[in-house]
């Protein structure tokens, strides 16, 4: 698929401010921008108000394992309902800090995903409105989509 | 002019037998087990009491939708850690006598699932009566149990039925059932943190251990 027509919104970011994107990766027909942890709610709001990205399609956490520096990502798959493009971003954090900014202010379905990634990864969203477990029970111990997470859980869970 | 006229003509007005046995015949008769389904066995527990197999020749058909009225708890699916508080619950609100059959691997032990999320056996959680294996169990293996079950009430005594476990499955604490709604994750990290697994010891591991 044809990727040239989304580094105009790539030009934009970088015209906007040329810190907001740290690396472009460009694979298998679909476009990724990196963005620097601390820039992510910025460019967003950019890419939302000024070129049409109105929907989030999807947020999502992913665990590099925890031998990668950085170890996690967050990825944001943008699109738009007007010139149905489709833009990814993403954030590299810290196993030390993976603390990142909500963008529900934005987009008001990024709440539950990013409950979700918190809940499964561990990955704190600051300023998110309401930030607790949504999948598994309150009481869980640890984050289960990490790699280095056992299968059967903690004790005394994985006893029985 | 039917065949019970037959029968009465046939016998006293008045038969002893003794209180168990015509108590657990007429329990027996009428099992109500709890709409309840939990996974892929439950689509084979509705088929149980469809036409094709018919438990209500068993008088077993009427599932009833509040558990306050349901005699069996038949736990027709994997059973997750969230969900076991939930199972427990209803479990709790059905009256005695009550009876519970774990259908399937997953809710007998776990099953394939042998991870964090599901509960290995749900006599974890709550004590059960009748084990079917399978996966997913056929209906004639539930109608099977159902039949199993009647015959175990019918060695029953009254005297053995009491609300054994209310008052400790009221103290102990439940992990997810704690009023989720109240404070974020951040502010109260380890709010839960002494919360204990839910550990009401089945009837088996009571035999197990004595």
């Amino acid at each position: 698929m044809n990727t040239e027509s989304l580094y105009e919104f790539i030009e934009a970011l970088k015209s906007e401010n040329s810190n907001w994107v740290s690396d472009v990766k460009d694979a298998l027909g679909e476009v990724t921008v990196i963005v620097p942890r601390e820039f992510i709610e910025e460019s967003c709001a950019f890419l939302k108000d000024n070129h049409g990205f109105d929907m989030l399609a999807d947020l999502c956490g992913a665990d590099r394992g925890p031998e990668e520096d950085p170890r996690f990502e967050v990825n944001y798959h943008l699109f738009s309902t007007t010139h149905y493009k489709r833009l990814r971003l993403k954030v590299l954090l810290t196993e030390d800090e993976p603390n990142v900014e909500s963008v529900t202010p934005l987009w008001k379905t990024a709440n539950w995903h990013e409950r979700e990634t918190y809940d499964l990864f561990g990955i704190i969203f600051e300023n998110h409105p309401d930030l607790r477990r949504i999948l598994l029970p309150s009481d869980f111990d640890g984050h289960a989509l990490r790699k280095d997470y056992p299968l059967r859980g903690y004790e005394p869970y994985s006893l029985t | 002019m039917g065949l019970e006229n037959n029968i009465f003509e046939s016998l006293p007005d008045v038969i002893t037998v003794k209180l168990d046995a015509i108590v657990n015949w007429a329990r027996k008769s009428s099992l109500w087990p709890a709409t309840f389904g939990l996974a892929c066995c439950a689509i084979e527990m509705m088929n149980t009491v469809s036409a094709r197999n018919d438990l209500s020749r068993f008088g077993a058909e009427t599932f009833r939708a509040s558990p306050r009225q349901a005699d069996v708890m038949i736990v027709s699916g994997r059973v997750s850690r969230k969900m076991a508080p939930v199972v427990r619950r209803i479990y709790d609100q059905m009256p005695e006598p009550k009876w519970v059959i774990s259908m399937g691997a997953c809710a007998t032990s776990g099953g394939v699932f042998d991870n964090y999320a599901i509960v290995q056996g749900v006599d974890k959680v709550v004590p059960v009566d009748i084990y079917v294996p399978g996966c997913p169990p056929r209906p004639e293996m539930l109608v099977h149990a159902i039949m199993m079950l009647q015959e175990k009430i019918m060695n029953e005594s009254v005297k053995d039925r009491r609300d054994t476990f209310e008052e400790e499955s009221r103290k102990s604490i439940v992990p997810g059932t704690m009023p989720v709604t109240e404070g974020t994750a951040l502010e109260a990290k380890m709010q839960n943190a002494d919360a204990k697994p839910y550990s009401v010891p089945s009837k088996h591991e009571k035999r197990r251990s004595s």
